[in-house]
Order: structure tokens, then C-alpha cells, then sequence
């Protein structure tokens, strides 16, 4: 039977809710996750205000936040405490990794390599709706009393074994958002495994496909010991164990309850086992997106492809060996410490690589600088900013003095705000006429793409200054007490405003966004962009079963203006 | 263009049909998660000042007890998937029906000889190190257990009309049954000498 005949039979219900399409999948993923970033944008405008201004009340709707978290619109320190781990929480797993994944993995990797649809279509289906009760889940735990998770996104005990219940429930909500990358991990590497159509050689992969391969396997295997040590804490805060919980912890000047004997360390171990992969599956599904805008925008090949692809190889590898650079201030021996910062070092380099590849395919290019591309280049010295601030923390002595100061804050700030976030906005601009049929307006992209890039800049590199003067991260109160900071607060109105602008930013994008859908120009054509991958070979925008006839792959990803070609561009699946 | 290929037969570059890779990746997945667990044993136990021996509080005939009807029950799994092969789904419903009350009576020894007994000397998972490991290892463990069980009283009964139907895919889902079941066995026998011997 052919889960496909039944579908064209079924009513919306099936066709938009429970559809097992990828692409509708893929559109459901997201405007989920386009939600949660604005939702995990609004909590961080909240501690942008409490940071430049502490202890003022919050204009406006200050007075709708109750006695428990604003008395009189006066932020208490919980609230911000719920916030900034909540920020962090909604932003990683479910705003950027599902945009990212779920979302453009979705659609493409399937288009990429001609395949009718995802391997297994009921369990992506599923995974979606795993995904998307994880999200409320979280979005609940802000009634529960004493507020959501509010020990950081790292959830480090003892603080957060002894937190109140919303830790709890964020570890629920947790248990569901990895089940649910689990079963869309394994779905993508089955598809990109066993779905290549005739003649697609891995070596013919587009490089998205390749980002989408290694970012799969990261998600399979780092996520379980998260898991693992979300049941263990689970299990601390529900049934009293002590996992976490070393003997003779004082709690409020009473020794705690319990039997002791545990680690705190223990987490912090598998908690990065986890959150480092974890950032390369943020960070690799936007440079696959770059690399692909990047090769059709230059209209030549890209520069050193086969490098590139076994860079990500590499890094995927690689990342499952540097967690510990989180760690230089745990105390570990200097042994560990040296290999973790051998390890981290070596890690930059295919990102370099690969940075480097992209700059390189510009030159020569004939550039066509539309508002995809613009995003996209942006991504290139954005990214590049957050892996140069990175390499300092990687060294385990000048780490003692950034560690959790701003200057952390700035630099992943870099590398997934400006940086992956950029690129995701270029893989709306880019493919958005394939799903829709009509083309997002050049004009207010235009307007989007230049005072963003300002603003980005103008919210976070006066963190680095910060976190160089010594401004720890995770003050309540912008430093307003804390002396180191005194020389610096005046940068906290910098941030905070460009902040609040950075908002106003994106009105022009939510605006085009929307009316594009209904009133975008219609494209003429099913591949507006002249590009050669497979997914702009299809009907715009494809149907069930995506390839009117099963392509078949007689060329590399990148065959850009061929010499003795008739066009500028040779599509893979022409002869 | 419609229908997903490799559903029932084999690619031939990586020599799987899709859900045999699909289970593979999953059990690697499951391996990460029983690793990270084993890892949590091993780093609580070296920290510890003391650490009990496992033969001093659990009972070692009940431990074994329940390996060798682990082991029976995979090797009845095993039986079931040849008889799919050769073609008798009769056989198929006896070997498969083994297999299933094997693995209930490992549930019912696990709780009602070692559980409900523990609780009611009131050894819980908060009293020590040990049996924090003791009852989220073992847990966990029969949560797979209870997982199997339900798939597999599935694949014995409604889900057997698919024989009539698609007997290869029918077939294979049975090998994918039988991977996760020997997995969940394996993982037993890496818990029963850490906890129960050593
Ligand atoms: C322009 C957009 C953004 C701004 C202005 C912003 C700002 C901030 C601020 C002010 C903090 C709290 C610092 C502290 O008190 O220690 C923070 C923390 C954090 N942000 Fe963002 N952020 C933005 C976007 C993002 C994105 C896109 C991500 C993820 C992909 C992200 C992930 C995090 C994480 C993980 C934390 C740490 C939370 C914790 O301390 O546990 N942020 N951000
Ligand atoms: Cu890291």
C-alpha cells in the first residue's frame, strides 16, 4: 500500500494537521518554529530592559507580570533568572535547531536527492507532533507556580535539582524534544542513505544535503546522554535520589536531605556530551544553506566542494571530543584540560576550511547581490567574528578569565544570532517562491537585511567589551552592583536599545513574509533563480511525490556556467 | 513518481531496505543512551567512599532466574522470524507467543520478587547510591521490556494479517522486532553481573 493514493482522497484535516508530507511537514516545522523565535526574541526584549535600566519599572505592560515576578513592574530577579534560562531553552531547541532541521531539512533534503518523500513518512509526522507537545509543554511551565525553568539553560545542579517544579516540567518537555529529534534524525539518514536517486553519487550531493547527513548523526548520538542525564535528574528531583547531589551539601544553612554521594560534575559532562554537537547542529544546516545560496548567486562552481564536504565530516567527529572546554574552571587536571584544548583547536580548523572555501568561490564570481545573498555573505564575517572570539575561550588560560563573563555571551551571540539566524533568513528569501509560487518583495528584504545587520552588531559587540572588562553574565541587574562593570554599564542602554530596534527590524520581514504568501509576485518560471539542484527541477510548488518522473543524475551540484554550455547553468538530472 | 522505494527490498549500494537501517540507527542511539548510564555507574562508583557488593542485597538465583528467560525469549524470537521464512505462520504464532509470556514472566519476577519485596523493606531509590542505580538502570530496562511486549503481542496478532497481504514486508518487520528484542537482552546482560555480581 502507498501512503501516498490515500492522501489525495483525505480532507484538509489530514492534508495540513496530520499530514504525512514533508513538505507540509516541513512548512508545519516552520511557522512553529518562526513563533518560537519571536516568543524567545520577546523574553530577551524583557531582560534588555532590566539591564539597562535595573530596577525601573517595565513601561507599559509592566503591570501584567503579577506580584510574584514584578511587584509594582519592578523585575525581580527570579523573573529574570526565568527568563534568560527560558531565552536560552526556546531559542536552541525549539526556535533555530527546528528552523534549521526540522523545517529546511524537511523540505530540501528530499527535493535534493529526488526522492518522492522522507524514508519513513508516518514517523516524521510524528516527530513533528512530539516536537510540537514538547513546545507547549514548555509554554505551560511559565503558569506552574514559581514560574518556568529558571537555572539556566544548562540546568546545572545542585541549583537545579532543588529548583522549583518548572524544572520539572522543562525535563519533560525535554524528554519530548529529543525523542522527537531522535526519530527525525533517524529519518533523515535512512532518506539520504537509501532514497538517492539514480546517479546521485555522494560526491554529487549538494553540500546542504551533506550539512543536513552530519547534523543527523550529531542529533542521533549526542542527544541520548542528555536523555540519560535528564532521566537521572528526573529521578533527583521526583523519587529523592542523589545523582547529582554530593554528601554534606548545605541548602539555606540546613544540611540536605537524601543520601548524598553524587556529582555535581556528572552533569555538567553529559550535559556537554550533548550541548557542544549541539551547536554544530545549529550551526551546520545554516552553512549548508549558505553554500548553497553562495554557488547560485556567483553562478560558478563552489571552490573546493570536496574539502568542504570532508570538513563537516570531520567536524562532526571532532565535536564529540572538545565538551569539556566548558569546563576549564571545574578544576580538572591539567592533562584533560590540554587535550580538550588540543582537541578544540584542531576543531576550528575545517570550519575555517570551509569559511574560507566560501570566501575563495566568490572571487570571480559575476555576483548577484538579491536579498538571499545578502543575508547569506552576511553570514560569512558574522560567523566568522563568533569562531575568532571563540578561539580564546578555547584556551583553557585565557578561559579563566572569560569564562561566564559577557564576552561568552557575545561570542555564541555571533555565531547564532548575526550568523545562523542570518542564513536562516536567506533560506527563507531563496526558497520561499519554490513552496509558494510567488517571489518575497527585493525592496523591504532590502530593508530588513541592512539595519539588521547593524543592529546585530551594535546588540553584541559592546557585550565582548563587557565580558573583557570582566562583567559576569547572568547579573540581574546589568552589573549595577558589581564593580567591574562600573566602567562599562553605560554599554547595557547601547545593546539594549539596538535591541528594541533590532524588533522594529524585523517588521518589514513579518510583513513581507505574510503578504508575499497571498500578494508576492508570481514567479514565471519553476526555477526563478536558474539553479541546478534537483529541488527547483520540480512543479512550483511540487506535489505529492514531489518529480513529475523519477530524475536521474548525470552531474555534480555545482555545474555553473560550463564553458560550451548554452546557458549559464546545467541542471544535475540534464544529460 | 509516488511510491517510496526500498520499503521491502534491499538497495543494492548499502545492501539495507529502509526500516533495517532505520533500527540500526535507532539501537545506536539506544547504545548511546545505556552507555551514558553505564558511564554515570562507573563515575558514582569510583567516587563513592563505599559501595556495596550487588550479591549482598539482591538475590543472585532471581538475577539469574530472569537472564536465562531473557535469553530463552530470544532465542524463541529468533524461531519465530525462521518460521516466517519457512513459511508458516502457525508456527510463527507459537514461537511468537513464547516469546511474549517469556518476557511477561521476567516483568512479573522483576516486580513482584524484586520490586514490591525492596519497597516493602523500604529500600527506595533515594536511600543510596546503589539502588538509585539499581532501580533507574533496571527500570529503565523493563520500560524496553514492557515496550517489546507491546510490539510484539501487536506483530502476534492484528498485525499478523499483514502475512496475508505483504508476507516479505511482513517478514522483515519481524527481523526489525527481533533486532530491538536481542538488543533489550543484550542490555540485561551487561546489567545483571554489574549490579548483581560485582
Ligand atoms: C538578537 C537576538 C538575541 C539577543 C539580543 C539575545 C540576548 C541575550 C541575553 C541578553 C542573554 C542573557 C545574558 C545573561 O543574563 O547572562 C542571552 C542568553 C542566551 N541566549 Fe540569547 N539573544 C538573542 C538570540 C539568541 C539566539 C538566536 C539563541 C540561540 C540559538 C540564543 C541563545 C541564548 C542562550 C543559550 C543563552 C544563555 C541562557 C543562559 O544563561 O542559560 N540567543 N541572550
Ligand atoms: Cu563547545
Amino acid at each position: 500500500m502507498n501512503p501516498h493514493h490515500d492522501s489525495h482522497r483525505m480532507h484538509v484535516f489530514r492534508k495540513y494537521l496530520f499530514s504525512i508530507d514533508h513538505k507540509v511537514i516541513g512548512i508545519q516545522y516552520g511557522l512553529t518554529s518562526l513563533f518560537f523565535l519571536l516568543f524567545g526574541f520577546s523574553l530577551m526584549m524583557l531582560m534588555r530592559w532590566q539591564l539597562a535600566f535595573p530596577g525601573t519599572a517595565i513601561p507599559f505592560i509592566g503591570k501584567f507580570f503579577g506580584e510574584s515576578r514584578a511587584p509594582g513592574g519592578i523585575m525581580l530577579p527570579e523573573f529574570y533568572n526565568e527568563l534568560g534560562a527560558m531565552h536560552g531553552t526556546i531559542m536552541v531547541f525549539l526556535g533555530v535547531v527546528p528552523l534549521g532541521v526540522g523545517c529546511f531539512g524537511n523540505l530540501l533534503v528530499p527535493l535534493q536527492i529526488g526522492a518522492p518523500d522522507m524514508a519513513f513518512p508516518k514517523l516524521n509526522m510524528a516527530s513533528y507532533w512530539v516536537f510540537f507537545l514538547g513546545g507547549l509543554t514548555m509554554l505551560f511551565s511559565f503558569i506552574l507556580p514559581g514560574g518556568a525553568a529558571s537555572s539556566g539553560w544548562t540546568s546545572y545542579p545542585p541549583l537545579a535539582d532543588i529548583a522549583t517544579i518548572g524544572q520539572t516540567v522543562w525535563l519533560i518537555g525535554m524528554v519530548f524534544l529529543i525523542t522527537s529529534s531522535l526519530l527525525g534524525s533517524i529519518n533523515f539518514i535512512t532518506t539520504v542513505l537509501q532514497l538517492r536517486t539514480e546517479g546521485l553519487t555522494f560526491m554529487r550531493l549538494p553540500f546542504f544535503v551533506w550539512s543536513q547527513l552530519v547534523t543527523a548523526f550529531l542529533l542521533l548520538l549526542a542527544f541520548p546522554p542528555l536523555e540519560a542525564a535528564g532521566i537521572l535528574q528526573l529521578m533527583d528531583r521526583l523519587a529523592h535520589t542523589s545523582f547529582f547531589l554530593p554528601s554534606g551539601l548545605m541548602i539555606s544553612g540546613e544540611p540536605l536531605k537524601g543520601s548524598g554521594g553524587g556529582s555535581v560534575l556528572l552533569w555538567q559532562h553529559l550535559f556537554w556530551f550533548l550541548a557542544h554537537p549541539e551547536v554544530y547542529v545549529i550551526l551546520l544546516p545554516a552553512m549548508g544553506i549558505v553554500a548553497e545560496i553562495i554557488a547560485n548567486n556567483i553562478r560558478k562552481p563552489l571552490w573546493g566542494y570536496t574539502s568542504m564536504v570532508y570538513s563537516v565530516l570531520f567536524i562532526g567527529f571532532m565535536s564529540f571530543i572538545v565538551w569539556a572546554h566548558h569546563m576549564f574552571l571545574t578544576g580538572m587536571g591539567t592533562a584533560m584540560s590540554s587535550f580538550f584544548q588540543a582537541t578544540t583547536m584542531i576543531i576550528s580548523i575545517p570550519s575555517v576550511v570551509i569559511l574560507s572555501c566560501l570566501f575563495i568561490s566568490l572571487w570571480g564570481g559575476s555576483i548577484r547581490l538579491n536579498t538571499a545573498m545578502l543575508f547569506a555573505l552576511a553570514f560569512l564575517p558574522m560567523f566568522g567574528m563568533g569562531g575568532l572570539t571563540g578561539l580564546p575561550l578555547g584556551l583553557s588560560v585565557s578561559d579563566i578569565h572569560l569564562h561566564d563573563t559577557y564576552y561568552v555571551i557575545g561570542h555564541f551571540h555571533y555565531v547564532v544570532a548575526p550568523g545562523v539566524i542570518f542564513a536562516l533568513f536567506a533560506g527563507i528569501y531563496h526558497w520561499f517562491p519554490k513552496f509558494t509560487g510567488r517571489q518575497m518583495n527585493e525592496f523591504l528584504g532590502k530593508l530588513h537585511f541592512w539595519p539588521s545587520l547593524l543592529l546585530m552588531n551594535a546588540i553584541f559587540f559592546p557585550m565582548l567589551i563587557q565580558g573583557l572588562a570582566g562583567v559576569s553574565r547572568r547579573l540581574y541587574d546589568g552589573g549595577l552592583q558589581y564593580a567591574h562593570a562600573q566602567g562599562v554599564l553605560s554599554l547595557n542602554k547601547v545593546s539594549s536599545y539596538s535591541a528594541w530596534a533590532l524588533a522594529v527590524a524585523q517588521l518589514p520581514f513579518i510583513f513581507n513574509f505574510v503578504f508575499s504568501i497571498f500578494k508576492g509576485k508570481k514567479v514565471t518560471s519553476d526555477n526563478p533563480w536558474e539553479a541546478t539542484t534537483l529541488e527547483w527541477q520540480t512543479p512550483t510548488p511540487p506535489g505529492h511525490g514531489n518529480f513529475e518522473t523519477t530524475p536521474t543524475v548525470y552531474r555534480g551540484p555545482y555545474e555553473y556556467s560550463v564553458p560550451g554550455a548554452s546557458r549559464d547553468f546545467t541542471p544535475q538530472n540534464e544529460p | 513518481m509516488d511510491a517510496i522505494p526500498y520499503t521491502v527490498k534491499a538497495r543494492e549500494d548499502t545492501g539495507l531496505y529502509n526500516a533495517r537501517l532505520g533500527i540500526w540507527l535507532f539501537l545506536a542511539s539506544e547504545v548511546m543512551l545505556f552507555g551514558a548510564l553505564f558511564a554515570t555507574y562507573v563515575i558514582l562508583r569510583l567516587g563513592a567512599l563505599h559501595w556495596p557488593l550487588g550479591a549482598s542485597l539482591l538475590s543472585i538465583p532471581l538475577g539469574t532466574f530472569n537472564t536465562v528467560v531473557l535469553i530463552s525469549s530470544s532465542v524463541t524470537m529468533v524461531f519465530a522470524w525462521v518460521s516466517l521464512k519457512e513459511k508458516n505462520l502457525g508456527k510463527y504464532k507459537m514461537y511468537m507467543g513464547f516469546t511474549i509470556i517469556l518476557a511477561v514472566l521476567f516483568i512479573v519476577v522483576k516486580l513482584f520478587l524484586e520490586y514490591i519485596p525492596k519497597f516493602e523493606h523500604h529500600l527506595y531509590p533515594g536511600k543510596s547510591t546503589f539502588w538509585a542505580i539499581y532501580f533507574t538502570l533496571t527500570g529503565l530496562h523493563a520500560l524496553h521490556v514492557l515496550g517489546g511486549i507491546g510490539v510484539n503481542t501487536y506483530f502476534w496478532g492484528p498485525g499478523a494479517n499483514m502475512w496475508q497481504s505483504e508476507p516479505e514486508r511482513f517478514t522483515n518487520r519481524i527481523e526489525i522486532a527481533g533486532l530491538y528484542w536481542h538488543f533489550v537482552d543484550l542490555v540485561w546482560i551487561f546489567l545483571f553481573p554489574i549490579l548483581y555480581l560485582l
